[in-house]
């Protein structure tokens, strides 16, 4: 495994490379179809470079561990909004998740509705193209619109177009006090009802989940607010009023059992260690309970108002088919490396933007070396 | 400003490309009598002017797809427009190109509450797009100045911000899905009701693109619950650094207040003698507008006026109703008013870490000494985003040229303290040959292989964004 120090090594490194490489920040995501090539990690790139607090804005090298950085902004009462999945315990994997790793995948958890996603809260990077030349897009603030925004196409790119060695962001304030509503016994149908009437409200709702498993047992509705101590408890009084006619409903305040609820949505805890592959579905959220109902899965999680579906189901099998006539579109997160070479991890686009992808690609790594069928 | 030579193979076959636009599009589409072209020779950016070739006002997505696979076998430039109100020249036909107006492509195609999102056809205009939810409990958050008149299509080009986009975000945050033109009539579908992209993200490559990549006449926009109420407080302080310290604090403090506003003295007076909003005369002031119940803001503005008090504010207003919200917002919404009213005025939009403001304004202060032009600040603090107005006499022979020099000089020092040139307006023309202060030729050589990929034969507004001379073997070949 090659492990550059520094971005000029690393820039050395691809320029140098002689076939494919397979990048990986902690290894902690193994998403993808199977690369075959030598191992680069950027882990040795590491270190918070620069962190205002006044100005809510971080920039960090790609190998930071994202603990880390999750315990500088804490420091400051500060975090990362976007709330970025741990996957670890779905993928049955081990190491150092790095903020490197989560941009390359645009790892964004349940507050994505509210705060946006990984991608959003983005605001520049330093990479290394297929080339082996460093290229800057963005910078460290976070109104930005000078020259086309690489920022956003690096994010989710899983290292296809280019090695992040930089990463800057805006971060956000961390709130005083949450609540959780938790509304109990509702079918799919009912509670993406009850999600889209709470998102609908003006209480800032920063999490929309729902399970017919749910993380106490049985089915459970989450519909999560933060802020102010008396603003949270105004908002869960009312949206508790708004949300009665679903049904009985219980609230969460304290901040440990509450953290404890969106850990489990966020990082799909219901599935780690179950069989079966682990699908994620991005769709219109009022079409999800019919796409659930078309999917024959053996778990079902809906984060992001309906939104995002987690599904899982039997090894080996393309749902794509029950997503027919459905816009929107699925990733396969977890199965055999058999299967993601067999079955399409990334949903096929059409012919058009397909040859857009494959331009871009031809443009930023013309040797093709940089994760290489990764995305398809 | 250098436009680059039209071309006159181009200029030569008007009346074949005209006739040719004219057999697929209605009646009174095609513009191309000189007298009529000239409505179509300039954007906000008055000081540039050049009636195009001949300008098209299709009326759906297959009529755009059809005049551009027409302009690209005919090699003709397109420009795309908007409601032409971009202050960085976006919009700015060259003699040789086809100007493709979107004001005929201004419907709602679909609203969905119970998915929070509306799709409009793109020459919609952004205040409208609000408009058409807003009785139901619903707004679009990006809000640029001109909103009530600039389209969603050049919002989505320059990536548009607004005042409310330290909570909100700025356009690129707020659009999920575009239906896209490429230059040689393919039409595509990217994103859509969902969140997120599947593969690359090619939404966020499109947003900001400046009408470079493709032409948008479809856009699916994320809509949201209007907050319950909103009101501001106003601050003023002596020194521009115990302001900037105030803007800090607020933040680390936990607040995320919907705007911070800054004007200084020059702004204030201004504004104070045009629309008489009452502002004190001091050095700095702040307008922190929050949102919520009536009992969250009370509470939310309790805590920055505790921290505004810490600085020795020489006033403070917590608004208390509709009619004192109104009165602070009055002058700062009259700003650019005022500012016409004295004189000619240029804006400029860069955007520098929170932290350098003091010295920013200070270095300002002494260029403006140096080049004997006014200017007056205002601006979105919370982001850093900076809307300089330089202010000089068009009439004056050579006021333009040295207000330029001193916009260019403000925008390297906005580049120098770790800022870039253009926090939401755009490159355009404008900024066009600053770009290398800001980036490295390798830098910009990444961005131009993107436009290699979209727009292989450079036909889309060409003459933008890039420093001429490094796209001019591209346009050229």
């Amino acid at each position: 495994m090659m492990r550059p120090e520094t971005e000029a090594e690393l820039a050395d490194m691809v320029k140098a490379a002689a076939g494919p490489l397979r990048i990986v920040g902690g290894g902690t995501r193994p998403i993808g179809a199977p690369v075959a090539g030598a191992g680069l990690s950027v882990a040795g790139l590491s270190g918070v470079e620069l962190y205002e607090p006044g100005a809510l804005t971080l920039v960090a090298r790609a190998g930071t561990p994202l603990a880390e950085i999750e315990a500088v902004l804490a420091a400051e009462g500060q975090r990362l909004a976007f709330e970025p999945m741990d996957h670890r315990r779905l993928l049955g994997t081990e190491g150092v998740p790095t903020i490197g790793g989560v941009v390359a995948g645009n790892v964004s958890g349940p507050r994505r509705i509210q705060a946006g996603a990984c991608r959003d809260a983005l605001i520049g990077v330093r990479f290394v193209d297929g080339r082996g030349d460093v290229i800057k897009n963005g910078g460290r603030v976070m109104k930005n619109v000078t020259g086309y925004d690489l920022v956003k196409l690096m994010a989710g790119s899983w290292g296809t177009l280019g090695v992040l060695s930089q990463v800057g962001f805006k971060v956000l304030p961390r709130p005083a006090a949450v609540a959780v509503i938790v509304l109990h016994g509702l079918d799919d149908e009912t509670a993406v009802r009850a999600l889209s009437a709470a998102l609908a409200s003006p209480y800032e709702v920063s999490g929309a989940a729902h399970a017919s498993d749910g993380p106490g047992g049985g089915a459970q509705t989450l519909i999560r607010i933060e802020g102010f101590v008396e603003s949270v408890a105004y908002r869960a009084g009312r949206l508790q009023a708004l949300l009665a006619g679903f049904g009985q409903s219980t609230v969460e305040g304290d901040p440990e059992r509450a953290a404890a609820l969106w850990r489990w949505v966020r990082d799909v805890e219901g599935f780690a260690g179950q069989p079966g592959d682990v699908w994620r579905i991005s769709l219109k959220p009022s079409d999800g309970p019919r796409v659930v109902a078309a999917l024959e899965a053996e778990g079902v999680v809906y984060d992001w108002g309906g939104g995002l579906i987690w599904a899982r189901v039997a090894a080996g099998r393309d749902i794509r088919p029950a997503l027919a006539g459905i816009a929107g579109h699925a990733t396969l997160i977890r199965a055999s490396a058999e299967t993601r070479t067999k079955v399409a991890v990334f949903a096929p686009e059409p012919a058009p933007l397909a040859a857009i992808a494959r331009g871009l690609r031809a443009q930023f790594d013309p040797r093709g070396i940089l994760n290489p069928g990764l995305m398809g | 400003m250098d436009m680059p030579t039209p071309d006159a193979t181009v200029m030569a076959k008007k009346d074949q490309v005209v006739r040719r636009l004219m057999s697929v599009l209605p009646k009174g589409a095609v513009i191309h009598d000189p007298a009529e072209t000239r409505a179509y020779e300039c954007d906000a950016l008055t000081a540039y002017r050049c009636p195009p070739l001949a300008a098209v006002l299709p009326g759906s997505t297959q009529e755009v797809s059809q005049v551009l696979r027409i302009c690209h076998e005919e090699g003709v430039p397109v420009v795309p427009r908007g409601s032409g109100t971009s202050l960085a020249g976006g919009a700015l036909p060259t003699a040789d190109s086809v100007i493709l107006g979107v004001s005929r492509l201004t419907g709602v195609l679909e609203t969905d509450y119970e998915n929070r999102f509306i799709r409009v056809q793109s020459g919609r205009t952004n205040l409208s797009v609000t408009g058409a939810v807003e009785e139901d409990g619903f707004f679009y958050a990006p809000d640029p100045s001109s909103q009530l008149a600039c389209a969603i299509a050049g919002n989505i080009a320059m990536n548009s911000g607004g005042a409310h986009c330290l909570k909100y975000g700025v356009t690129t945050n707020n659009l999920m899905g575009v239906t896209l033109v490429l230059m040689d009539g393919t039409v595509v579908e990217i994103g859509g009701a969902h969140l997120d992209a599947g593969g690359l993200d090619y939404l966020g490559l499109i947003c900001g693109s400046e009408g470079q990549l493709g032409v948008v006449t479809e856009a699916t926009l994320r809509i949201l619950p209007k907050p319950e109420g909103a009101r501001p407080v106003l601050i003023g302080f002596d020194s521009n650094e115990v302001a900037g310290a105030c803007v800090s604090d607020i933040i680390r403090a936990g607040v995320l207040p919907v705007a911070i506003e800054f004007m200084d003295r020059p702004c204030i007076r201004a504004t104070e003698a045009f629309a008489k909003a009452g502002y004190p005369d001091c050095e700095a002031l702040l307008i922190v507008e929050v949102e919520g119940s009536p009992a969250e803001i009370d509470e939310q503005l309790g805590l920055i006026s505790q921290i505004a008090r810490r600085h020795n504010p020489v006033e403070l207003r917590e608004s208390g109703s509709d009619e004192e919200s109104a009165r602070i917002w009055l002058g700062r919404k009259s700003a650019f008013g005022a500012m016409g009213q004295i004189n000619d005025y240029m804006c400029l939009d860069g955007t520098i870490p929170v932290s350098s403001l003091p010295h920013v304004l200070k270095r300002i202060e002494e260029m403006s000494r140096d080049y004997g032009l006014d200017v007056a600040n205002v601006f979105h603090a919370g982001d850093g985003n900076m809307h300089p107005l330089i202010l000089f006499d068009a009439n004056k022979p050579g006021d333009l040229e040295r207000c330029e020099a001193l916009g260019a000089d403000i925008l390297k020092l906005c580049v120098e303290v770790g800022g870039c040139l253009t926090g939401e307006h755009g490159v355009g023309i404008e900024k066009r040959d600053l770009m290398a202060v800001q980036f490295d030729p390798v830098d910009i050589e990444a961005q131009l292989r993107v436009k290699d990929v979209f727009d292989p034969a450079w036909l889309l507004n060409p003459a933008k964004v890039f420093p001429l001379a490094m796209t001019a073997a591209r346009r050229a070949a």
